[in-house]
């Protein structure tokens, strides 16, 4: 049975693995190559000569890197904030209202991106839902808080949400009733109980909530150029600008691998650590 | 420790602001739909649904519309299949490098789009092959096939292994095992990622913009309108593909409903 296991386990997985090495893996290492050719060639006939990278640290694309890194924490760290109410009552106070929540906010991950992003345009713009019929009602008008930097966090607290609200929840019931039940019988009050048991006991799900938030939100770029007005202009977005505008492949490449080294490095240290099996079968 | 009522209530209208802070740019978009005005303003003074009928009756729409389907439709079945076996392998059978193979599916899902968006078309560059439709095909798998795997694991947690063994010490062949046992104890799995599949593909953009070439789905379109001025077409076009996605949700929950209504029964 167990040598059956382990060939039915290898046969299966290999659709899933051979398409992911060609498509995933493959292409990653193509970027890898193209990132130390001498700018502007299209082929990899050249002798590597790592110029591009010497670009990207004499041309202050360090500074779209740090503010890309920059806004995700700030992202992450409202979120965090933002979702922990919800997040608890999700887990121990509602019942029927959970299914709802989680309906509702799953379904929001089904429109594009885009269209949502574009909503808040049209809610935010002068004239928009907001100031229109605020200046309908008041007779005074104001400036749309749009084309600046908090807008972008703003967007991307918006757009990440629920990759921060449902690990959370997942956190928080595995915090036992009978332990908080404990503390409270023993005189601790509301803040302490949220410092001693919630935070340590919910540390898994507040992991990986920050984690995925912060690696999705380092790689955004929508969220600064439908709201931001490219007013800070974001690392993925220096990628695509070297591809497309500025035709420099191996300058694209080697800002990709500079974007890829910092998700690669926090998302393979994350998953390292988590227990699937745990985590999504109840099994240890 | 029994949370009290205020504070339940309060919790409840704080869970409502968060849905309403999701639906509120959702519903701007739908108002902005029916707004006579070429050049939208609020409050809307003068409603109209001309704006559907031009989109409805427009080639280019039907055009994207035909792309987006296509692309949304064969992800949707290649993921139902991949997911099924990558799921197997993620959760029912023990095997050597299994844990690897869990951690690894999981980084395209981390990675960023656009990056690798741009990756797959030096790829397929490098490979001769000249973007369109098929490749967008290729590109959405990368994420969604991972996905779908996922959420087919989720119900091959809960697979009994003795049901197959069952079926084996019967006399069943692996093939039969696998078409009388394993797949009918899936398919619910297999039905919620090919759902799933769908509506990630169908609202899919970083993805499909390096990869579709000269082809050019709904959410493509929809963006380059929207970064080269404002067009009334925009949320009259954005509201129809959030009602097609809402569409198939509702009907998928009721679906459930039916089936779990009716099974007792039977």
């Amino acid at each position: 049975m167990q040598r059956r296991d382990a060939r039915l386990g290898l046969l299966y997985s290999a659709p899933l693995s051979l398409f992911l090495l060609l498509t995933f893996l493959a292409p990653i290492l193509l970027v890898a190559a193209f990132s130390t050719m001498p700018e502007k060639v299209f082929n990899l006939s050249q002798a590597p000569d790592f110029s591009a990278y010497r670009t990207v640290l004499a041309q202050g694309y360090w500074k779209s890197v740090a503010w890309s890194l920059f806004m995700a924490l700030a992202a992450t760290l409202i979120l965090l904030v933002v979702c922990w109410p919800l997040a608890y009552g999700m887990a121990k106070v509602f019942k029927r209202f959970t299914l709802v929540l989680t309906i509702g906010v799953v379904m929001t991950l089904f429109v594009s991106e885009n269209i949502r992003l574009f909503g808040w345009v049209l809610t935010l713009m002068k004239g928009g839902l907001i100031e229109g019929y605020w200046r309908h009602w008041t007779g005074t008008g104001f400036d749309a808080p749009l084309y600046n930097g908090p807008i972008i966090v703003f967007g991307l607290v918006y757009v990440y949400l629920p990759f921060m609200l449902f690990p959370l929840a997942q956190g928080i019931s595995m915090v036992p009733d009978d332990a908080r039940q404990a503390a409270y019988d023993l005189g601790a009050t509301r803040w302490q109980i949220l410092r001693e048991i919630d935070l340590p006991l919910a540390m898994p799900g507040i992991m990986v909530g920050s984690l995925l938030t912060f690696v999705l939100a380092a790689g955004a770029m929508a969220e600064s150029k439908l709201l931001g007005g490219r007013a800070i202009i974001t690392i993925a977005d220096e990628v695509q600008t070297a591809f497309t505008y500025g035709q420099n492949w191996p300058l694209g490449a080697a800002l990709a691998m500079v974007l890829i080294a910092i998700i690669g490095t926090v998302a393979i240290w994350a998953i390292s650590k988590a227990d699937l099996d745990k985590m999504m079968g109840g099994k240890s | 420790m029994k949370t009290s009522r205020f504070a339940t209530f309060l919790l409840v209208l704080y869970g409502l602001l968060i849905l309403g802070f999701l639906y509120l740019p959702l519903v701007s978009v739908g108002l902005a739909s029916i707004s006579k005005a070429r050049y939208l303003s609020f409050p809307i003074r003068k409603y109209a649904y001309g704006w559907y009928e031009e989109a409805l009756t427009s080639d280019t729409v039907r055009d994207l519309l035909v792309v987006s389907l296509k692309v949304a439709g064969v992800v949707t079945i290649l993921s139902m299949i991949i997911g099924f076996f990558g799921a197997l392998a993620f959760a029912r059978y023990n095997w050597r490098f299994r844990k690897t193979y869990q951690k690894l599916i999981l980084l395209p899902i981390f990675f960023p789009q656009t990056v690798l968006g741009l990756a797959l078309l030096m790829w397929f560059n490098a490979l001769g092959i000249i973007p369109s439709w098929k490749t967008a095909i290729v590109a959405h798998l990368v994420w969604i096939a991972p996905i779908a795997t996922l959420v087919v694991s989720i119900r091959a947690f809960s697979f009994d292994a003795a049901l197959e063994e069952a079926a084996r010490d019967m006399g069943a062949n692996q093939w039969q095992t696998l078409r009388e046992v394993t797949i009918p104890l899936l398919m619910p799995g297999v039905t919620s990622a090919g759902l799933f599949a769908f509506l990630l593909s169908w609202g899919n953009f970083p993805l499909s913009l390096f990869s579709t070439g000269a082809d050019s789905t709904l959410p493509e379109w929809l963006f380059a309108k929207m970064v080269s001025g404002y067009s009334p077409l925009v949320p009259t076009v954005g509201t129809l593909t959030v009602a097609t996605s809402a569409i198939l949700v509702i009907l998928a929950l009721l679906l459930a409903w039916a089936i779990r209504k009716l099974r007792p029964a039977t």
